[in-house]
């Protein structure tokens, strides 16, 4: 399907601030958004209301209105530009209600726009609890008993039918908030109470809880040719119950056989074609892995958080490629910029395992409730990617920055061995420290496995780095043991820690054995094709990708998670230094580790290194690019506070 | 236990031991699945190939009978990056257990995507994996071996004798075993079908005899050609009752019909790959396991081709209605892989439904 020629000029509606539960993805959706129409010949008009963002830089729409989010703002922009369509879906939620409120009101059919990409139909049977459960039965799709209801009374009827816990998730709520877990009336009445004040249509439901089950999930596409596909799927580490966004996040998943894989893949395939979704749509299940009975959980119809991670994961650019389906292209007519041969119509594979890890405010708010539920409290987030699940999680604990680079939290060691287990039991942000706590006091991995739902494959992992641990302290270093700590993620400090010899002694020994990190490239498929695209990751194996370029070049240091006191203001300031060195003619080299952002697009600099802003390995990267100079001062906190480090190494 | 790894450009890798000692000789082709290691290492068209699984974690959800593709396995060989050590509780053991059991030789912890770059730029090559030899006698060992080309792989992996599944009043289907994969099998037995397997070599006549409805010619591995003996007996059987080629089926219902078939530089093996329906234009993401593909331009007349690859253009599905025959060169039963194109079965089954009608107002 060519595309569609009356769409000549689009609005693009922005997601404004950034508030929990809504970072910097969608400011990353928006400008690829915006770029990729752009591409296709469109005039692109742009409303958000937060300029802390690429996406409202005059280079990437042809007009941008940083005006409040609100109907008679949009609708005065609409008058005055008359654009040929409007694409809401890569604005978040807010985007994606102001486009619901836009058109319910009558100013698109008023002024002649058409809603582009997925229809509004398929947002409202999404979105509505009830419209939504209806649906799920009518294809088949299992999903857990429930209950649309409006009022507390109404919740405490269902109660006495379903019994507790239930899931509390209020209606047209971003990161579900106003929502949580009732064990008990009296706490099912205070969260429904919440939750109605928080949803736009006064809507709760109220869901029999999936708590301790696998929870999954697929990015799909679908486009105007109903053709599918499914992008990336992620599991997540934390079972169900907890907040995908406050969960560590591993993809693809792992722990899946190919019939789980694929019976959700097809669900989720027939998911996205009976809603009829033109773009990306993100699935979520539970899955009982012993009965192999799954639920959906939920659907988002439009670019999300996970999307803007799956992308990063897999190369694959999903806002990118939805933009062009809104306006009419197929999936098979777009070219998969990674491999610029193959078509965008295919499926990603990776050759690699990636982590996500969630940025709590926990360290500014610490008299907050740590305790993580269905309520995303995460700020930000970091991803990692490595060739082993040992070293991509190593690596995303570094890339976290709270001073923290293996492991171990500071005092952990010294709580009781009850404490542990409760903060076992209980999901906060120091519960990855727990674990790994417990494995060193030898607790049994299947009372682990109980205590947390967590499956025990990720456990095993965490018990490979804990020997690692052990065996630094009681073998000689001999060049093997280094090699295998390094491939297990183990920074050199941490290895120095656990052998107790100097940090310079571990280097000097890696140096002898020449143990170096080697970079490979993230390709869309597991190197079947050449790649274009130059989007690296570290792994200690043989072969090195990213060759030593003989040019002038720049090395820009990202900022790292979002967190409070870092939003993407310092993201702006990176990408924009990157296109400043480009533009003074010098080959520049960004690293990152936010999947969120603008500046870990691939398209922003000559390479990309995918890697923890920690010293170690921000030094290795260097040596690998040989650059002129560093930049750090756009990186805010995270590339200042590493500059003092650069300097004492010369740089 | 150390193993090593070496090629026929007389690159050498050396990894840890995975599965059973000893040595091994075969085609290093690659797969780039995610999930679905057992369902690759059991498909009988791996037979003569060392296979390189691209994705680095291999044995996550551990090893199970259900999770098979044939009886044992037969490929020569396993390249994984790590295999995973301790999967669940309760299943049939970790992948080097499995891989012990079976007779196979493997090795973990090696660059696996060097490997696999290397096949890309250079094509499939010849390898010895061992954990007895060193790198001077594999190396001299490789360059006595023949080449894999040259070998009727479809012999080894056939079935011995006649064998039926399914019900007893089901759609009389037979399939001809080129090395079928259980789920093809199942596929058609949860289609209501009676399937009767026949070796490979089993003449049209006693094919015809067993009266299908249809005729399914299963995958298999190897070089089409070097099964003559099954082109003539397809080209007899084509005409006479429908037929439904898969894979190796496909290959050698293109030879059957006057076509020529090549080999490719290292083929399609994974779950990804997306074929265009050139009769509504969709693409469909399937799965594949070839070497070979069928030449489009050495089709006759009155054969259509339906399914073209979307990134290579390779001709990926046949279709003859004269003779009511079709096939398709990717793997409508999946497993591993999406099961999107799983409806063919409904489209064979439709002509051999058909099939029986038509014998039954021959009857009356």
């Amino acid at each position: 399907m060519p595309k569609d020629p009356s769409i000549k000029k689009v609005m693009v509606i922005g997601s404004g601030p950034i508030v929990i539960g809504q970072a910097a993805e969608f400011d990353y959706a928006g400008t690829q958004a915006c770029l990729s129409l752009k591409e296709e010949g469109l005039e692109v008009v742009l409303i958000n209301s937060n300029p802390a963002t690429i996406m409202t830089d005059s280079n990437i729409a042809d007009r941008v209105y940083i005006e409040p989010l609100t109907v008679e703002f949009a609708a005065e922009v609409i008058r005055r530009e008359k654009p040929d369509g409007l694409l809401p879906t890569l604005g978040g939620q807010v985007g994606l209600n102001l486009a619901v409120e836009l058109a319910e009101s009558g100013i698109l059919a008023k002024e002649g726009v058409k809603l582009l990409g997925t229809p509004l139909s398929a947002i409202k049977k999404a979105e509505d609890r009830e419209l939504f459960k209806r649906l799920m039965q009518e294809i088949g799709e299992p999903v857990p008993e429930s209950r649309i209801v409006y009022s507390p009374e109404e919740a405490v009827a269902f109660a006495r039918e379903a019994g507790f816990p239930l899931i509390v998730r209020p209606a047209y709520t971003l990161g579900g908030t106003g929502g949580g877990v009732a064990f008990n009336e009296e706490e099912l009445l205070e969260i429904t109470g919440h939750g109605l004040k928080q949803s736009r249509i006064h809507q709760v439901l109220l869901e029999k809880s999936l708590l301790g089950m696998k929870e999954i999930e697929y990015e799909v596409m679908r486009d105007g040719n109903d053709q599918c596909i499914a992008v990336c799927n992620m599991e997540n580490v934390d079972p169900v119950g907890i907040h995908t966004g406050d969960s560590i996040v591993v993809a693809p998943s792992q722990t899946l056989s190919d019939r789980e894989y694929q019976r959700l893949r097809a669900a989720s395939l027939k998911i996205i074609r009976a809603l009829g979704v033109e773009g990306g749509c993100n699935v979520q299940f539970a899955l009982d892995s012993e009965s192999g009975r799954y639920y959906v959980i939920e659907v988002n119809p439009r670019v999300s958080r996970s999307s803007a991670l799956a992308s990063k994961a897999t190369g694959y650019p999903i806002a990118k490629i939805a933009a062009k389906i809104a306006v009419g292209l197929c999936l098979d007519e777009i070219k998969n910029p990674v491999t610029g041969k193959t078509t965008a119509c295919f499926e990603p594979v990776l050759d690699y395992v990636v982590v996500k890890m969630p940025r709590w405010p926990f360290d500014k708010f610490t008299e907050a409730d740590r305790v993580l539920g269905t309520q995303m409290k995460a700020t930000g987030e970091v991803m990692a990617i490595d060739r082993t699940l040992e070293g991509a999680l190593m690596k995303g604990v570094r890339s976290l920055e709270r001073g923290v680079i293996d492991l171990s939290l500071k005092g952990m060691d010294a709580l009781s061995l009850q404490e542990i287990k409760d903060k076992i039991s209980r999901a906060t942000d120091e519960r990855l420290f727990a674990l790994a706590e417990a494995l060193r006091r030898g607790v049994n991995l299947d009372e682990i496995c109980n205590l947390s739902g967590i499956d025990r494959f990720f456990l095993e992992k965490m018990k490979n780095i804990v020997n690692m641990e052990n065996r630094l302290k009681e073998e000689k270093l001999t060049g093997g043991l280094l090699k295998e700590a390094k491939r297990m993620g183990f920074p050199d400090a941490v290895i120095a820690k656990h052998a107790g010899c100097a940090e310079e002694e571990v280097r000097v020994l890696r140096g002898k054995f020449a143990i170096k990190p080697t970079y490979k490239i993230v390709d869309t498929c597991a190197a079947e094709f050449e790649a274009q695209t130059p989007y690296f990751y570290s792994t200690f194996e043989e072969e090195n990708e990213a060759v030593l370029e003989d040019k002038p070049t720049v090395v820009v240091i990202g900022s790292g998670p979002i967190r409070i006191g870092q939003g993407i203001e310092f993201d702006y300031c990176c990408v924009h230094s990157a296109w400043a060195a480009k533009r003074s003619g010098f080959r520049t080299v960004v690293i990152n580790n936010n999947p969120e952002t603008v500046s870990t697009d691939f398209n922003i600099a000559d390479r990309l290194y995918f890697e923890p802003l920690y010293i170690e390995d921000v030094m290795a990267v260097i040596e690998n690019e040989k650059p002129l100079g560093v930049l750090v001062q756009f990186g805010g906190q995270t590339a200042v506070n590493l500059a003092g480090e650069l300097e004492r190494r010369g740089i | 236990m150390k193993a090593i790894l070496v090629l026929e450009d007389g690159s050498a890798f050396e990894g840890k031991a995975l599965g059973a000692s000893g040595t091994a000789w075969g085609e290093l082709v690659f797969n780039t699945g995610m999930t679905g290691y057992q369902e690759v290492i059991t498909d009988p068209s791996y037979a003569g190939q060392i296979v390189i699984l691209t994705y680095p974690l291999i044995g996550n959800y551990g090893t199970r009978d259900a999770f098979s593709e044939s009886q044992k396995p037969v490929l020569r060989g396993v390249v994984v990056r790590e295999a995973c050590e301790r999967p669940p509780a309760g299943d049939d053991g970790n992948l080097d257990d499995y891989l012990k059991r079976c007779c196979i030789v493997g090795i973990e912890r090696v660059d696996t995507r060097l490997l696999t770059k290397k096949i890309r730029s250079c094509g499939v090559m010849k390898a010895v994996l061992s954990t007895e030899l060193d790198v001077r006698d594999a190396r001299e060992m490789l360059r006595r071996q023949p080449e894999l080309g040259s070998q009727d792989l479809v012999k080894q992996v056939t079935s011995k004798g006649v064998r039926v599944y399914g019900e007893e009043n089901g759609i009389p289907v037979a399939l001809m075993d080129f090395g079928v994969k259980h789920n093809i099998l199942r596929c058609l037995v949860r289609r209501r079908c009676r399937v009767t397997v026949f070796p490979a070599d089993a003449p049209a006549g006693s094919v015809l005899e067993s009266r299908p409805a249809g005729v399914l010619l299963s995958n298999g591995p190897g070089d089409p050609k070097k099964a003559g003996y099954a082109v003539n007996t397809v080209r007899e059987l084509l005409g006479k009752v429908p037929v439904f080629g898969i894979c190796l089926g496909h290959q050698i219902m293109a030879l059957a019909l006057g076509g020529d078939t090549y080999k490719l530089r290292f083929g399609h093996r994974g779950s990804n790959h997306p074929v265009r329906d050139l009769k509504n234009g969709r693409v469909f993401i399937t799965s594949q396991n070839h070497g070979y593909a069928v030449d489009g331009a050495s089709l006759e007349k009155g054969v259509e081709v339906t399914f073209v690859n979307a990134n290579d253009g390779t001709v990926e599905g046949l279709e003859v209605p004269k003779f009511r025959a079709f096939s398709v060169q990717f793997h409508p039963e999946a497993s591993p892989g999406p099961g999107d194109t799983e409806y063919l079965f409904d489209e064979f089954l439709k002509l051999a439904g058909g099939e029986v009608r038509r014998c039954r107002r021959i009857l009356q």
